[in-house]
């Protein structure tokens, strides 16, 4: 990296920066060699910033108006919706916001899949984003709880059983969750408190995301290692901080259509009314960012294993660069694994459609069967391909096909069609 | 350093150690156990109900430590059904003498022992409840036949105080 050698024109910015080198720092994100091939799936990880930033100033400025107790929480919201100025504005955005956050990092997520982010040597990176994801859905599940809907209470209920599997000492821990013998007032307010937290840990551990990508630097379509810095590269900026502010204007465009047009479309019409702890809604349904892995937790007979199938869905993503025993990153030199990626997103997709069906007949054999293959992905078809598969060669840099003399040329001409 | 002898100083690194643990376990400890039920919550320990105006074949709905309590008064053949049932069928066998003490009131707790939500009246496969979270079926004893639950609903304690009054807690 060149920032080592970086000296502040002034003699301030030097003084300033021999005590404290943020200079250096300014320095190194802006001249950041990256590679010159990234496509529009690398514009995600500046979104999925700006949903952070968003959700903390919305979160905030709500929670100057929202009040945390079980016989008024309910009320504050319609407040918040009524009376205070801009508070529809404020929530829907906060509402939505958790959405668009969550379409952002399944898009981040799946392109880290195809293009093979997640190996060597990215593979703490690749963690700490899954740790991430983890404490995404813990922040929305939590925050889902606070308007105190009939949705809030019975997601909340449902959620917390989930530790009564845990043999011996689950009823205790769901009884030390709750503050109580159910979800009560004790409840609402300490998910209240960490929902306040969790943000700041995702920030935390943005920068350590962040930090540990700019060690070797952004993968890139091809998935080769590239020269930092080279003809195969340019700057952060100008080049990438316009690309990525052109995808984000993009993204706020769909953003605001839901929070202008359609603001109540993918909330529950049941959290409209008042949490009662003596009627279930017909239906519980968790928000749509979760209906995988609730079709997968629905799909086991038994609780225990049930509980035991959804975290491993998830957990199983840590194991990935594990998993997938290829050297080669990218989906474009890999003609079979690119066909095992698309029956994985058709298999969550599916998964996420039955997850929001109910959990009987047709749907629940589909279920079964989704997510049986979901895990022989991971486990069998990953291990297996990486050793058997016939890549195709891989170029020596991002400019030698295109500046000619290559023997790849057809690989990569062939990338640029899909 | 493994034929070294163990010195004066290595005792007292060990028990620098010893006593820190202690003390951040010490000091730990209340920031966990604050969020166990609190005195306000474990006083509303009992309710008593007045149950004269149930008919035979009907369920009332209590709450009790927020809660909901089912209070079914059940029909002779209700019983009769309830009673006949082998114990090789049942998942979590348990007999309808000992789930109800008077067989014709069922004295349970309204929450399914899968995941918590509160199980529809006289719904499901075998004429009991059924709860639409995720498909238990139960039996007009309140015990599991059918779905993801593990256990049979649970029996709370409870006694009658006169004829028409239940005292639950």
């Amino acid at each position: 990296m060149s920032d080592h050698n970086y000296t502040p024109q002034s003699k301030f910015g030097k003084w300033f920066n021999d005590r404290l080198p943020l200079l250096t720092l300014a320095n190194h994100l802006t001249d950041y060699p990256t590679p010159k091939n990234l496509n529009y799936w690398w514009t995600f990880g500046g979104i999925l910033t700006f949903c952070l930033i968003t959700q903390i100033v919305t979160g905030l400025v709500l929670a100057m108006h929202y009040i945390a107790h079980a016989d008024m929480a309910f009320e504050s919201v319609e407040h918040i919706m009524r009376d205070v100025n801009y508070g529809w504005l404020i929530r829907y955005i906060h509402a939505n916001g958790a959405s668009m956050f969550f379409l952002a990092v399944y898009i981040h997520i799946f392109r880290s899949l195809f293009y093979g982010s997640y190996k060597s040597p990215r593979e703490i990176i690749w963690i700490i984003g899954i740790i991430i994801y983890l404490l995404m859905m813990a922040a929305a599940f939590l925050g889902y709880v606070l308007p105190w809907g009939q949705m809030s209470f019975w997601g909340a209920t449902v959620i917390t059983n989930l530790f009564s599997a845990i043999p011996l000492v689950g009823e205790g821990i769901v009884t030390w969750l709750w503050g109580g013998y159910s979800v009560d007032n004790p409840t609402l307010t300490r998910f209240f408190t960490l929902h306040y937290l969790i943000p700041f840990l995702i920030l935390g551990l943005v920068v350590l995301h962040i930090w540990a990508l700019h060690v070797p630097g952004n993968n890139n379509p091809i998935g080769i290692d590239i020269k930092k810095p080279s003809k195969d590269t340019v700057p952060f900026h100008p080049y990438i901080v316009i690309k990525d502010g052109f995808a984000l204007l993009m993204f706020m465009i769909v953003f605001a259509f839901f929070v202008f047009y359609t603001p109540n479309i993918l909330g529950h019409a049941d959290n409209y009314i008042e949490a009662n702890p003596l009627v279930t809604p017909a239906h519980i349904v968790p928000e749509w960012y979760l209906l995988p892995f609730y079709a997968i937790l629905r799909s086991v007979p038994d609780k225990l294993l049930g509980v035991i199938a959804m975290l491993s869905a998830i957990l199983i993503l840590a194991a990935l660069p594990w998993l997938d025993t290829s050297k080669i990153r990218s989906a474009v030199f890999r003609p079979l694994y690119k066909q095992f990626y698309w029956i994985l997103v058709a298999d969550v997709l599916i998964l996420g459609y039955v997850g929001a069906m109910p959990a009987e007949g047709l749907y629940l054999l589909i279920a079964r069967v989704a997510t049986a293959y979901y895990f022989l992905h991971f486990l069998v078809v990953l291990p297996i391909l990486g050793l058997k598969e016939r890549t195709i060669p891989v170029p020596l840099s991002i400019t030698e096909p295109i500046l000619g003399g290559s023997p790849n040329l057809a690989a990569v001409k062939k990338k640029d069609s899909l | 350093m493994s034929e070294k002898k163990t010195n004066r100083r290595d005792f007292l690194f060990t028990a620098t150690y010893a006593v820190g643990a202690v003390g951040v376990g010490a000091t730990i400890w209340p920031m966990i156990d604050q969020m166990n039920p609190d005195a306000s919550v474990k006083a509303l320990a009992s309710t008593e109900v007045d149950v004269s105006a149930v008919d035979p074949g009907k369920t009332i709905t209590v709450l009790w430590r927020g809660k909901p309590v089912f209070i079914r008064r059940r029909t002779n053949d209700e019983i009769a059904e309830a009673k006949s049932v082998k114990m090789e069928e049942l998942k979590h066998p348990e007999k309808d003498e000992d789930r109800a003490k008077n067989p014709e009131w069922l004295v349970m707790l309204g929450v399914c022992t899968h995941l918590g939500c509160v199980p529809l009246d006289q719904k499901g496969d075998y004429n009991g409840w059924f709860c639409p979270c995720h498909g238990s079926h139960y039996d007009i004893s309140g015990r599991i036949r059918k779905g993801p639950a593990p256990t049979n609903m649970e029996i709370p304690k409870y006694e009658f105080v006169d004829n028409n009054t239940i005292k639950i807690g």
